[in-house]
Formats: structure tokens, sequence, C-alpha cells
């Protein structure tokens, strides 16, 4: 009878979490593959407002980023508080906006130069000033093809907070 | 020396070393916006240059000053009733004769916009606006025209722009070819040509 009675005893058996490591490693490989990593180092805030009567942006490949913003506390010893231009990875005059965007246009393959675009990121507590003056460079570089970048979203947002 | 079978690795921690990762991961990962209102600049004009004179009825004149406020028309307007003013006022066909506008429903009031091919909105902001309120406030004056396209390809074609829109843009580049491509570009083209978009952003004044 004992044969019998050894089945029965004991209570479940544990759950096995041998499989666990293949379950997060399923995940990590999933995050490692989505993950875009930004090209530019960030120098400035940039939190962006939202629109609703937003476009989907061209390929990477023919944007041109214009960073515009504060910039972030580490660099206000530097720079100051007022609104800046961050062009690639460092933070430029506006006058330089001419210089860049025409050395962007020129690293482009030549069908893609003249559909190129500049993608204005703006943090929502810049002033419009910093842009106007942008702006102005960017017509001088023929850069007419431009987006104001937002996130999809009730614009009415923007201004509930004040 | 005894024979010995080699031990086995213990893997009981990678789980966590696994964790540690995912976590990182997850941490440092920032979504790219790719998302925007795509605007055109004017091409930069010769100082000699006359501009072709434009009618005063003809200029819807939208202000910001630096205190983030609307002034539309030379009347203060709240922000919400900004696309409504701006859709009056582009729909309007004041027009006589060939000036006229054959597909508009507005009033027709002959001191407003004479067609929409003629009807200019000028957004003019002092250089203290704020970002956020010069985006919100541009997002309501292209969301007129998007409400006019809209309406006029829901008239002729039962569908509207933005579905329309979407679907052109979303058209699979191997099957450009198709002639239903061609057919819908048409069509688009064809209510963008009924409303274009005529939205000027004037330098702005220093003093507000």
């Amino acid at each position: 009878m004992s044969k019998f009675n050894k089945k029965k005893s004991g209570e479940l058996p544990p759950v096995s979490t041998a499989s666990l490591p293949d379950i997060v490693f399923m995940l990590l490989f999933f995050f490692m593959v989505a993950t875009v990593m930004r090209d530019d180092e960030m120098l400035v805030e940039n939190s962006l407002p939202a629109a609703n009567q937003v476009e989907k942006l061209e390929d990477k490949k023919k944007l041109v980023n214009i960073y515009i913003g504060k910039p972030s506390s580490s660099y206000q010893a530097t720079f100051g508080t007022s609104d800046v231009v961050q062009l690639g990875d460092k933070i430029s005059q506006i006058k330089d906006v001419y210089n860049y965007v025409n050395t962007q246009r020129n690293a482009m393959p030549e069908n893609l130069q003249k559909e190129m675009m500049v993608s204005l990121k703006v943090d929502k507590n810049a002033k419009v000033g910093v842009l106007t003056d942008v702006k102005e460079e960017l017509k001088e570089a023929e850069a007419l093809k431009i987006t104001y970048t937002s996130t999809q979203g009730d614009p009415m947002n923007n201004i509930k907070r004040r | 020396m005894a024979k010995r079978a080699a031990p086995e690795v213990n893997a009981g921690s990678m789980a966590d070393i696994a964790f540690l990762l995912l976590i990182f991961f997850l941490v440092t990962t920032t979504i790219e916006v790719d998302s925007g209102i795509v605007s055109k600049l004017p091409r930069k004009i010769d100082e000699d240059v006359i501009p072709p004179p434009i009618k005063e009825k003809n200029i819807f004149q939208v202000l910001v000053n630096k205190d983030n406020r609307l002034l539309v028309e030379e009347e203060p307007m709240e922000l919400k009733d900004l696309t409504a003013a701006a859709v009056a006022f582009i729909d309007n066909g004041g027009g006589e004769g060939r000036k006229g506008c054959t597909y508009c429903e507005g009033e027709k009031d002959p001191k407003s916009s004479d067609n929409p091919e003629q009807a200019i909105i000028s957004l003019v902001n002092d250089r203290q606006a704020t970002y956020d309120y010069y985006i919100t406030v541009t997002n309501e004056l292209v969301r007129a025209y998007t409400v006019l396209r809209n309406r006029a390809a829901t008239q002729r074609y039962g569908e509207t722009f933005e579905s329309m829109y979407t679907r052109y843009k979303e058209w699979p580049e191997s099957e450009q070819e198709e002639p239903e491509y061609g057919e819908l570009e048409k069509k688009i083209n064809v209510i963008k040509d009924l409303y274009p978009r005529k939205l000027s952003e004037a330098e702005p004044q220093v003093a507000g």
C-alpha cells in the first residue's frame, strides 16, 4: 500500500521559476530593439506643447532639429537663464543657424536635399522672440519647410495651467 | 585525486541581472516625438519689390500681446471663439461676380473677405508671448481650414478631408502606381485649392 501513498503525500509543488530569466530576457530584447536613442544630448529644457492639427513628420533622414528653450539647470551658470538655441549638441548663436542648416543639408543625399524639413522643437515656456529670429535665419537659408514639433493632444491643456 | 564532475554554474541570479538591464533600458528610453504642425515659410523678398496691394477686408488680423491675450480684428477675443471667427471669415465669400465664391456658405458680408483664395489670416505676435500660447493660436487657425476642408470633402466625396489625407500619407510605397492613388491625390488637391491655407506669420512688433 505504501507504494501508492507516496503520490498523495505533500502539498502542491512550488511553481518553477526556471523560465523567469527567459521571460525577462524577452522583455529586455524588446526594449533594446524598440529604443531609439536620442541623437543629441539635451542642453536646454524641452517639453513640447500639445496640438491636434498635427501631421506625422517626414523620415528622420530628412529632418534637421533645432531646439529652443532655457538652458537646463546645470548649464545656466554658463549660458544664463534666457532662451537659447541648441544646434546639434551645443548651444549656439542665432546667426549660426544659417550655417548649421546649410551644413546639414549638404550632408544629406542629393535626392533628399530638396525635401529637407526643419523640425523646430521649442519649449512650451520659451518666448516667441527667439523663434522668430530663427525663422528669419531659415528664410535666409532657403529652408522653408518647417514644422512646429508638438505632441498629439488637446491644445487647450497648454493654457489651462495658468 | 577523485574524479569529480564539473559543478554546474548557478543560474539563479540570471533573472536579477536581466532585470537590472531591463530597468536600465526602461529608465533611459525616451520616446521621440514625431508629429508636428507643418508650415511653410515665405520666400525672402527683395527690398525693392513692392508687394501687391491687398484689400483691408481680405485680411483677418490676429494679434497676440505679451500677456498672451488675443486681439482679433481690433476686438479682444477668447481663444475658444477663434476657430469659429476664422471659419466665418474664410468662408464669407462676399465678392461679386467673378470674385465671388460659389461653394461658400458664409454670410456674404461685403465688408469681409471676397473668397477663400483671397482671404489671408495674418498672425502677429509679440516677442514676449510664450510659445505654448502661440502654438495654440496657430493650431486653432489651422483647425479653421481643416473644418472647411472637411466640409467641402464630405459634400463632394463623402469622406472627410482628414481621413482622405491620412489614407494618402499611409499609402504603401510599392503601390503608388495604382490609379486609386492618383485619384486620391487629385481629390486632395481639389479640396486644397478650394480652401488654400493662407496663414501669414508676419514679423512681430517689438512694442506690444
